[in-house]
């Protein structure tokens, strides 16, 4: 089995076993506001990260390429309040146009 | 009823942009689409497709798309007791908890509660059927396109974190730790294996979380 069989099945596993105990255990576990905080915030956290490492690096090197235009694009797509849909797609279409072109 | 179904078909479309997202960092169709039917967590499934994209192992990609999914587990236990549901119905319930179901369901507890739940049950398979069905098309699309960076979509999944970041973005504090995790993974990049530098800023989060 390879990288992405395990990835593909480890993920869907473990997502389901997250949901389903969720469901089965009690709720005063869970009420403690600094846990609900901090499951607040590991999303903001991993999300950035991974915005990062998408956008300016490649094979464990640092660069700045064509994925910086198609970034700055859904930036400038979210502060205009584009739907999601609409931010993806500019960013891919800028993102390509460099690529292509320049 | 009007809600979900437009919550459906809004979130279902950004199934496209998986499908193509995980056929552009090197998944098949067929595991792009096993990770819509089982998975079935927007979030999860990126960070999956993106840390394996980067190099990461699958130890890594498994481990931040694990933590993202956490959250869903707390929706069931926000859900649980107002569903009241065992067995089969249960496991089905746990697979459909997710932002978008448990979102309207909230939003639709102030009504009553059997549109409480018939919006948690319509808003959950509508979004599994748009999201599958256009994990699909997205993936057959990727597919087809050959060099996927000529189409742009090696920006596309950066775009797509950084939309599903932004609405998190409310409070001063949010923004300061999504740009500390910004400059952490890019300067543990060089050092750390694929895959670490992104994990590792979920203990950043953890360390601020517990403190305040």
């Amino acid at each position: 089995m390879n990288t992405f069989w395990i990835a593909t099945i480890g993920t869907s596993v473990i997502a389901f076993a997250l949901k389903f105990a969720g469901h089965s255990i009690p709720q005063q576990w869970l009420e403690n506001p600094k846990l609900q905080k901090t499951n607040a915030l590991i999303p903001i956290a991993l999300l950035s990260a991974l915005v990062a490492v998408q956008t300016f690096t490649s094979e464990s090197k640092v660069m700045i390429d064509h994925r910086l235009a198609g970034l700055c694009t859904a930036v400038v797509a979210l502060l205009l309040k584009a739907p999601f849909p609409v931010v993806v797609i500019s960013a891919a279409v800028t993102s390509a146009v460099m690529y292509n072109w320049l | 009823m009007r809600d979900s179904l437009s919550v459906s078909l809004t979130v279902g479309a950004y199934g496209v942009a998986f499908g193509a997202a995980a056929v552009a960092n090197g998944f098949s169709v067929v595991q792009s689409c096993l990770l819509s039917l089982l998975t079935f967590s927007g979030a999860s499934q990126f960070a999956v497709v993106g840390v394996i994209g980067a190099g990461g192992s699958a130890i890594s990609g498994i481990a931040t798309a694990s933590l993202l999914g956490i959250r869903n587990g707390l929706y069931g236990v926000i859900m649980a007791p107002r569903l009241k549901v065992n067995g089969f119905k249960r496991v089905i319930a746990a697979q459909i908890t997710i932002d978008e179901s448990t979102g309207v369901a909230l939003g639709a507890q102030k009504r009553n509660e059997a549109a409480m739940r018939q919006g948690f049950w319509l808003t959950g398979f509508g979004v599994f059927f748009f999201w599958n069905l256009f994990t699909v098309a997205g993936a057959l699309g990727a597919q087809a396109m050959g060099d996927t960076r000529a189409w742009g979509l090696d920006s596309a999944v950066p775009a797509a974190f950084l939309g599903l970041l932004w609405p998190r973005l409310e409070k001063n504090s949010d923004r300061a730790l999504a740009i500390v995790s910004i400059i952490f993974a890019i300067a543990m990049t060089p050092i750390l294996p694929a895959g670490l530098p992104i994990i590792a800023t979920a203990f950043i989060a953890i360390a601020v979380g517990l403190r305040r």
